[in-house]
């Protein structure tokens, strides 16, 4: 079924000196204060992390809770915040593609693809036996999964006693480690154009449409980086 | 049950089918795709650049918390963050409890 040796490889690289848990654990707790303070109880907390498992998209679920809108409203904007899920999906699963690998673990696993796991799975993949790379991918998705599970209900247990400054503190732990994750990431001309005319489109397009921002900058992005690969090949 | 727990409960549902659905699609079509091919590479750069693309939005156009942080700051912390990343020979957990101090120092003061 599972190799339980590699599972318990990739569980354990979350303790690595580059490891996520700590961006990962402060997001997550900021949430789960977040999700107290406008009502959900201990158990919705805990299930939205625990079937959810993406920070932008439980954010957008929360303001959009908080003012009302319809389920159809919060569906498309979760939904269009969380698309960079597509990607990442199409330019990770394919590296952990093994046919004597049943399908359910792919489906069941894609549950896992966050910005963490995709990142460390994109540095550590070659090192690992390709037909062990899904169960290498499980056990890394199970531990940054339970991290931010873990997180979330103590964030909802000790939320009286975050101070609004704290909540900030908390806030920029985020984006400053997978910003720095990202830029140790460009090892080369094509994903440093990538990451760098991201970074730049994604508040320019912000401008012209706030809620398609991250696509088309995205999308922009990485379709002139591709070009620049191409032209240099 | 209340109406506010049903709610609640109806919108974890509708957040995790929206959220599933682009992680599900994407191994779905990843089946047919070859990590040496074409289109792989084009996926992969437009991984990297949304992700991008999506924490410079965060950090410019925040919503939430830090958006109670003016944009000054958040620059500061940012680019403080960015080069002891780069002088901690690419240590990532000096910029990462930095970032928290000093936004949360730099509120009181700017």
């Amino acid at each position: 079924m599972i190799s339980s040796g590699y599972f318990l490889k990739g569980f354990k690289s979350v303790r690595s000196a580059d490891s996520p848990a700590i961006a990962l654990g402060c997001s997550f707790l900021a949430i789960g204060a977040l999700l107290k303070n406008i009502g959900f109880n201990f158990q919705q907390s805990f299930f939205s992390t625990f079937f959810t498992y993406a920070l932008p998209g439980q954010l957008v679920m929360a303001e959009s809770f908080l003012i009302g809108a319809s389920l159809i409203n919060i569906f498309v904007g979760v939904w269009l915040v969380n698309a960079r899920l597509f990607p990442m999906a199409i330019s990770m699963f394919p590296l952990l593609k093994n046919k004597n690998q049943p399908k359910w673990k792919y489906y069941l696993s894609c549950h896992f693809l966050a910005v963490s796991s995709w990142l460390i799975m994109k540095k550590d993949y070659r090192t690992i036996h390709e037909d062990y790379r899904i169960d290498f991918w499980m056990g890394i998705g199970t531990a940054t999964w339970s991290i931010a599970i873990f997180s979330t209900v103590l964030g909802f247990v000790v939320s009286d006693y975050l101070s609004k400054d704290m909540m900030i503190g908390l806030a920029i732990v985020n984006p400053v480690y997978f910003f720095c994750m990202l830029l140790g990431s460009m090892k080369n001309i094509v994903i440093g154009t990538s990451v760098i005319l991201g970074t730049i489109l994604g508040p320019v397009f912000y401008l012209v449409s706030p809620e398609w921002c991250i696509l088309y900058g995205g999308v922009t992005a990485g379709v002139i980086a591709f070009l620049v690969g191409e032209f240099n090949d | 049950m209340t109406d506010l727990s049903s709610n609640i409960i109806l919108v974890i549902a509708v957040t995790s089918i929206a959220t599933y659905l682009s992680r599900s699609l994407g191994v779905l079509f990843s089946e047919r795709i070859d990590e040496n091919s074409k289109i792989f590479r084009l996926f992969d750069c437009i991984a990297y650049s949304t992700l991008a693309a999506l924490i410079s939005k965060v950090v410019v156009f925040p919503a939430g918390d830090l958006g109670e942080a003016n944009n000054l700051v958040r620059f500061i912390v940012v680019f403080v963050c960015v080069g002891v990343f780069f002088i901690a020979k690419r240590n990532l957990v000096y910029p990462t409890v930095l970032s928290a101090i000093l936004l949360t120092v730099l509120i009181k003061f700017v």
